[in-house]
């Protein structure tokens, strides 16, 4: 069909929201999502390439450190670079840390445990094509459900990122004022998301996958949706 | 000719110094110094590996384990460090 954005989700051995995310990616008009094994090629034929959460590889060594070294990450760092919107989801944002496509890491969260709730963010950058359908300061409801989302970087890292606007989502109140009380990890500025220099590769740690469909949402919400409808330009 | 021999390569994965460490802390903390060992003053947590090498001598089998770690990013550089012995 013409006018269709093509979207892979690409799956690891261990990967658990792929399909979920290709369900909230089917649900946008124009958006035509495929799951794609890891070791196939088929990942660069694409518009758009969604990391989706899960425990690649058991989550041995760190989240994220094998499936960064997969094929399929080679052939996403050659589409990054051509411009192609990447948007790595939980373990899928782990992944691209650990291949290098986004700077830092992420590291054990400091309660030292899971944690699995609904969380607000707010929008910091409303210009990437994850999040362009948004406004920035917006307040999104996620869910998190992680062990290892404590973003980290070198303290001069921290700082670029921030003053070059790629902190794309920090966890925030349900009024938006961003809070110690409201940092669910731990994590370095409440940092939520990031993106890299050119802001077509993103990576975060909710879940809008398990946040675009009201009937999922105890606040009677869809604003995961948002992430991929942003995909689709604005007309 | 010199024949390959089996090098045991230890590697530690530690969170590099001023990164907090949460794991270390609460042991140190909630284990070690509540149970009267005020001589620790402090521990660190980390990943252990180990790794058999065939190799012609200690050196090259640790230098070999070292690239493999950089390489192949055995640990993150930007939240941990590593120390190889052979």
């Amino acid at each position: 069909m013409a006018g269709t954005l093509r979207v892979a989700v690409v799956r690891f051995p261990g990967s658990n929201c792929d399909l979920d995310a290709v369900r909230a990616l089917d649900s946008i008009p124009g958006v035509a999502p495929d799951l794609v094994w890891h070791e196939d090629g088929a990942v660069s034929g694409y518009d758009a390439v969604v990391l989706p959460g899960g425990f690649s590889f058991g989550d041995y060594l760190r989240g994220g450190a094998i499936a960064a070294r997969s094929p399929a990450l080679r052939r996403i760092a050659r589409l990054a670079e051509k411009g192609v919107p990447i948007l790595g989801i939980c373990n899928g944002f782990q992944i691209l840390i650990e291949a290098g496509l986004l700077p830092g890491a992420l590291l054990r969260n400091t309660t030292l445990r899971f944690v699995c709730r609904w969380v607000a963010v707010r929008v910091e950058n409303d210009r990437t094509p994850f999040t362009r359908r948004m406004k920035k300061g917006q307040v999104m409801r996620m869910p998190i459900a992680h062990n290892e989302g404590r973003y980290t970087a070198p303290p001069a890292e921290l700082r670029r990122l921030a003053s070059d606007g790629r902190i794309v989502f920090r966890y925030c109140d349900e009024s938006g004022e961003v809070t110690r009380a409201s940092n669910p990890t731990g994590t370095s500025q409440n940092i939520a998301g990031i993106c890299n220099k050119d802001g077509n590769v993103v990576g975060l740690m909710p879940h809008p996958e398990r946040a675009a469909d009201r009937v999922l949402s105890p606040f009677d919400t869809e604003d995961g949706a948002l992430l991929f409808a942003s995909l689709l330009r604005r007309e | 000719m010199s024949k390959a021999r089996s090098f045991s390569v230890k590697v530690v994965i530690s969170n590099r110094e001023g990164a907090s460490d949460p794991e270390g802390e609460t042991i140190y903390r909630d284990l070690v110094s509540k149970s009267g060992y005020s001589q620790v003053r402090g521990i660190r947590s980390g990943k252990f590996l180990r790794f058999e090498v065939a190799a012609p001598d200690a050196g090259s089998a640790k230098d070999l384990v070292a690239r493999i770690c950089d390489e192949l990013r055995i640990y993150n550089p930007a939240a941990h460090s590593i120390t190889v012995e052979a």
